[in-house]
């Protein structure tokens, strides 16, 4: 741990609401929350801040009574308490606006509310939850349109709906995860008027971002966190930007990893060009802005970017899944705006996919077929009457050979595996064919040490016989050992473009939250 | 002339519409709360062969058109179960219960086929079934269940949205989640709206056996629980709306029953394709469309184009 | 220790052994029947009796048992028709009225070709019952593809349609002159006449049959286009993201479910009646409907259970004959079979 400064834990006037002490959470894959010490005042903006996949979710759930904690203990008041369920910590006055709102997009902002009144009679008086409403949202800038049928309102406006109906509900300490992900700049000053006027009144409000200039601009406690850890808890009075930067990325030295210097020129015709593409936003996605990208053939380019900032679409868009509202894509130097994935694929492009399981696998398959299935053409025997099983399970072992990957069960269906078995087999499978261009989506995530070690050798192996590579990972260290050039999308756009070896994790840093390089 | 001809079909929709009306009615809340129900048909059924059964064992249609209600409701029930408690394919449950309505309804109604009975008693409106141009006709003298069908609709109306009941099962066909983190429990609400919708269905069923046709025969639904199904898409599954789209049908329907009895030159089979062509194109124009207007967490499959 | 578990879970998608599947369908069907007969026994009916009469028209003489195995040919052939499309989640209903829409094609093809020999006339009306539902089940296939409508109400809805166009043929252009009373086609030629097995009527549609289950065994195990359609199955995304035209399989399978069950038109036509008339189909659709979702598709299942349907049918019409009791009511076995296969039961403490 970095570091708490003296005065944090030393409010005399009153005692902490909460006291979470040696909180443990693990999963599967990764230990969420690593022995977490944490304490909550009244009328206090505390930020939780840190990286996705520090943990703070996972702590902010477990406060909510969502999950449950391995180890550690949660006192209230002194006593301490256990939550089975989120019903228990209801009771508790604690309340939790998620970043997937449960909000009933058909129904009115009051019908909303009304579901979660705990006193709601057998009529709907409208009139006098408008009238329960009003005098809540007055109070704390949380004006609405009760009337309006939520699917209509801004996200910013949702939220705001959210809140009311925790406070409605006589929730005392508000939980906001990640609350600014999707608001537009000026909904965020609301938000953060709508946090002190809260505070000011004695509510406890716990923030959870990863945006350094918010927490700056609103929080009166910040606790750092990373990889499940507190690396850090300050006052905001003595906080700077480089302290919390230093807290959430660690020191700032570029590890050096080996990284094979390529022979010979580039050639100069990119494998992936994509001129000035936009698409469209859908729901909770992200619509792509003006994108211009040029892959060439022995290199990686990656990635860089929080999730949530148009990485999928990015990947989607390549691979011919998300069209192109405006822009133009060209793909082995053929006009391959309108190419329809089979044919993406066909033509030389692999994906590797972020959420195996669910994208590129049939669960109740074997890999064996999986493996076959993906590529029928080149199984296929007698005209499409027989598929060469047998072949399919020789690749498929030789690739996992090749990748120097453990072989899981070939013959059992692909969902009885593991998580990262199942993604071996997906890397496997799709690199197995000659690729021209990979698309590498969050490759190495869930894989234990070794097989993420294989699978950067395998990427750079590929990327030296001529492949070209795009990664997208959450993982900066790989991205600075394995890039030949590194981009970051900040909220459907190219915010940056770099070579690893002119900048540096910090300033990248920057540009993923928003705090340089941001237009207003 | 073609006066009475629309007075007859207009009069005649109202009658035709009635039964209709009622098994969309009770549809909706069922789809409201989450469930697609495709025996429906085979509620109709249950409703019409149960409803006749009594009627004509004990002379008493009112008799009769509360034992069908209670039958249509507990045969939902078992739907249920295996929807809701098993949760089975929803489509593939509702079109077992289909089947098994087919014969329990058939073993019910087969000793009383060709009875004669009163069926529910007509009650004519004083003053309106004097007027000339209304006497001699059917107009304006029907049984109670027409009368009571547009008020009907008016209850199911206010009952989804604007009581705490109605909040919390609109809740559950939206999202389950949702109404779970309130508090709500899901299964319960959907077997109640299962309960009710079935009453509503009985009762429709019952209005095809002792009000409009006073008769009995095996199938005789004739596939108007699909077409209060496709009805339900419609009507953007608005009780209110309802009221249209079954007098509309209604009126397709009481078109070509005239046609067929005026001898049009039509031939009846090409009259009798009408609703089921009607339908279709019904779900082909607006079924797309209205998908956005379907409760989210319908069925887990149909969600009218999926 | 892994790759031991491995082989040994390898085989079919369901893992459960054959015995163990041949077991439980045998306790459900023995616990249906017993129900059904508290059924009958509550109606004032004699299901005793019944099942006895049943057995005696069955086992008793030599055609009664010839019939179980007419009975099967028609609800194997629709039981396809639901099975293919339901490896891709489709929900066909629609085999009555693609059955009728083949025997229909195939009646026309009867009446126009009537020079033809045998050898040929077979195959060529084979074709025409095929195309039949074939076409038929593309209206709601192309439907389904575009997104419009929804198959399982689309294909419902044309059922009631399909017997419409029968009556208004046999009604109108195609009515025989010999039988005024009575509205059906004149007889096909013998050349258009399947051929049966003598002092049967088991005809050459059991062996449509049979090849049908055989090939959609074949086709779904080892073809490309099987795997592709159970991955489709499988995982619609993952489908799409391996480049499988979605589109383009949803109106080709239904299309092909839909000439299978107009080739059991054809065969009704050609072999039972000989010519077209209303009551072509005794719900062999849904029946076939129902069998292909009891068994899950399994061709070996479909075989297997169509044989216990024949035998339920021929409850069904000895009830109705001795005991005054509607046909109509061994909807209520096949039912409950499905009603149990759904509600999957915990069979004798086994794990689901």
């Amino acid at each position: 741990m970095i570091g708490h400064s003296k005065s944090v834990n030393a409010r005399k006037e009153d005692e902490p609401l909460f006291e979470l002490r040696g909180i443990t959470k693990a999963f599967p894959n990764v230990l969420a929350n690593d022995h977490i010490d944490l304490n909550i005042w009244k009328g206090e903006i505390h930020a939780l801040l840190g990286e996705n996949g520090a943990g703070k979710s996972t702590l902010s759930k477990i406060i909510y009574g969502f999950n449950q904690l391995d180890s550690g203990e949660i006192r209230f008041l002194n006593k301490t308490v256990h939550f089975h369920s989120p019903q228990d910590a209801r009771k508790l006055h604690i309340g939790m606006v998620f970043q997937n709102f449960t909000l009933i997009p058909a129904m009115t902002v009051i019908e909303n509310i009304a579901l979660f009144l705990p006193d709601l009679g057998i009529f709907l008086d409208r009139k006098q939850i408008i009238k329960k409403i009003d005098s809540l949202s007055k109070r704390f800038h949380l004006e609405v349109e009760p009337l309006a049928p939520v699917w209509q309102l801004s996200i910013g406006e949702q939220q705001k709906v959210e809140v009311l109906k925790l406070l409605l509900a006589n929730v005392k300490l508000l939980i906001l995860d990640e609350p600014t992900r999707v608001l537009a700049p000026h909904e965020i000053a609301g938000l953060f008027k709508v946090m002190r006027g809260l505070k000011e009144e004695g509510y406890a409000v716990i923030f959870i971002t990863h945006k350094i200039k918010e927490v700056l601009e609103c929080a009166d406690r910040i606790t750092v966190m990373r990889h499940g850890r507190v690396t850090g808890q300050l006052m905001r009075s003595e906080a700077s930007e480089d302290k919390i930067i230093e807290m959430m990325f660690g020191k700032t030295k570029i590890k050096q990893v080996e990284r094979i210097v390529k022979a010979g020129t580039t050639s100069s015709k990119p494998i992936l060009e994509i001129k000035k593409a936009s698409t469209k936003a859908q729901g909770f996605s992200v619509g792509l802005k003006d994108i211009d990208l040029k892959i060439f053939p022995g290199e990686i380019v990656g990635v860089a970017g929080v999730s949530g900032n148009g990485q999928k679409e990015l990947g989607d868009l390549i691979l011919g899944l998300l069209k192109c509202e405006e822009g133009h894509k060209f793909l082995f130097d053929k006009n391959a705006t309108h190419w329809p994935i089979g044919r993406v694929r066909r033509e030389g492009a692999a994906f590797i996919p972020e959420n195996p399981l669910s994208m590129a696998a049939v669960p109740n398959m074997t890999s064996q077929e999986n493996m076959a299935v993906n590529n029928t053409r080149k199984y296929s025997r007698r005209h499409g009457f027989f598929i060469d099983l047998d072949t399919a399970l020789t690749d498929l072992k030789r690739s996992f050979e090749n990748l120097g990957l453990t072989a899981p069960p070939f013959l059992s269906p692909i969902k009885t595996l593991s998580g990262g078995n199942i993604q071996r087999v997906i890397i496997a499978r799709e690199l197995a064919q000659s690729a021209e261009l990979i698309v590498a989506f969050y490759p190495t995530k869930g894989l234990d040490v070794l097989s993420t070690t294989a699978v950067r050798q395998v990427l750079m192996r590929f990327r030296d016989s001529g492949c070209g590579i795009i990664l997208i990972s959450d993982d900066l260290e790989e991205l600075f050992s394995m890039s030949d050039r590194l981009i970051v999308l900040y909220q459907g756009k190219i915010a940056g473009h770099f070579k690893p070896e002119e900048t540096n994790m910090v300033d990248i840093g920057h540009l993923m939250t928003g705090v340089r390089g941001e237009n207003g | 002339m073609i006066f009475i001809f629309l007075r007859g079909v207009f009069s005649s929709s109202l009658l035709t519409g009635t039964s209709l009306l009622y098994a969309t009615l009770g549809e909706i809340i069922v789809e409201r709360s989450g469930i697609v129900n495709l025996g429906l048909e085979g509620i109709l059924l249950i409703g019409a062969s149960t409803g006749f059964a009594i009627t004509a064992a004990t002379g008493s249609a009112s008799l009769g058109l509360l034992v069908a209600a209670l039958a249509g409701g507990v045969f939902n029930l078992l739907f249920g179960y295996l929807v809701v408690t098993r949760r089975a394919n929803q489509l593939a449950s509702g079109l077992t219960m289909m089947f098994l309505a087919f014969g329990v309804s058939a073993l019910i109604g087969r000793p009383y086929v060709g009875a004669m009975i009163k069926g529910l008693q007509k009650i004519p409106v004083p003053v309106l079934t004097e007027l000339p141009w209304v006497a001699g006709s059917t107009l304006f003298n029907y049984d109670i269940l027409v009368y009571m069908v547009i008020p009907v609709a008016f209850f199911v109306w206010f009952l989804l949205f604007y009581t705490r009941w109605g909040l919390s099962l609109r809740a559950v066909g939206e999202n389950p989640t949702a109404a779970f983190a309130a508090g709500r429990n899901p299964s319960f609400i959907q077997y109640q709206a299962l309960f009710v919708g079935g009453l509503l269905g009985g009762i429709g069923g019952a209005h095809l056996s002792i009000a409009l046709t006073l008769t009995w025969s095996e199938l005789m639904t004739a596939g108007r629980g699909f077409i209060a199904i496709a009805l339900v898409i419609f009507s953007k599954w608005h009780p209110l709306r309802a009221i249209v789209g079954a007098l509309l049908f209604g009126a397709a329907e009481a078109l070509q029953l005239q046609l067929q009895a005026r001898g049009s030159g039509i031939s009846p089979f090409i009259l009798e394709m009408f609703p089921y062509v009607f339908t279709l194109l019904v779900l082909l124009i607006w079924g797309g469309a209205r998908r956005m207007a379907a409760p989210a967490s319908l069925g887990r499959v149909f969600h009218g184009t999926e | 220790m892994d790759n031991k578990i491995g082989s040994l879970l390898k085989g079919p998608i369901i893992k459960k052994s054959m015995s163990e599947t041949l077991l439980r369908y045998l306790v459900i069907i023995l616990f249906t029947f017993t129900i059904f007969g508290l059924v009958l026994f509550i109606a004032g009916k004699n299901p005793i009796r019944a099942y006895a009469d049943t057995f005696n028209s069955i086992f008793g003489s030599f055609y009664g048992f010839s019939e179980l195995w007419v009975q099967m040919i028609p609800i194997m052939l629709t039981a396809v028709a639901v099975a293919l499309p339901s490896k891709m989640n489709l929900i066909n209903v629609g085999g009555e009225g693609q059955l009728f829409m083949g025997g229909w094609l195939a009646t026309w093809a009867a009446l126009t070709f009537q020079g033809l020999p045998k050898i040929i006339f077979i195959p060529v009306l084979m074709l025409f019952g095929f195309l039949g539902g074939a076409l038929w089940a593309a209206i709601p296939g192309l439907l389904k593809a575009k997104k419009l409508v929804n198959e399982t109400i689309s294909t419902l809805l044309l059922n009631f349609i399909a017997p419409l166009i029968i009556s208004l043929s046999v009604f109108g252009p195609w009515r025989s002159a010999e039988s005024a009373a009575y509205p059906q086609t004149p007889a096909f030629v013998d050349a258009a006449r399947l051929p049966v097995i003598p002092g049967t009527r088991i005809h050459l549609g059991f062996i449509f049959a049979v090849v049908a289950l055989i090939l959609f065994w074949f086709f779904m195990k080892y073809t490309k286009w099987g795997l592709e359609i159970r991955a489709i199955g499988g995982n619609p995304e993952a489908a799409e993201r391996m480049g499988i035209r979605l589109q383009w399989y949803i109106l080709i399978v239904l299309c092909i479910g839909g000439g299978i069950a107009g080739l059991a038109g054809m065969a009704e036509v050609t072999a039972i009646h000989g010519r077209l008339r209303i009551g072509l189909s005794q719900g062999y659709g849904y029946k076939g409907f129902l069998l292909s979702w009891i068994t899950g598709g399994s061709p070996i299942g479909i075989l297997l259970m169509a044989f216990v349907f024949a035998v339920i049918t021929s409850v069904g019409d000895t009830l109705q004959i001795t005991q005054g009791v509607p046909y109509a009511v061994i909807n209520i076995l096949f039912s409950l079979i499905l009603f149990v296969v759904l509600a999957k039961p915990v069979l004798k403490g086994k794990k689901k």
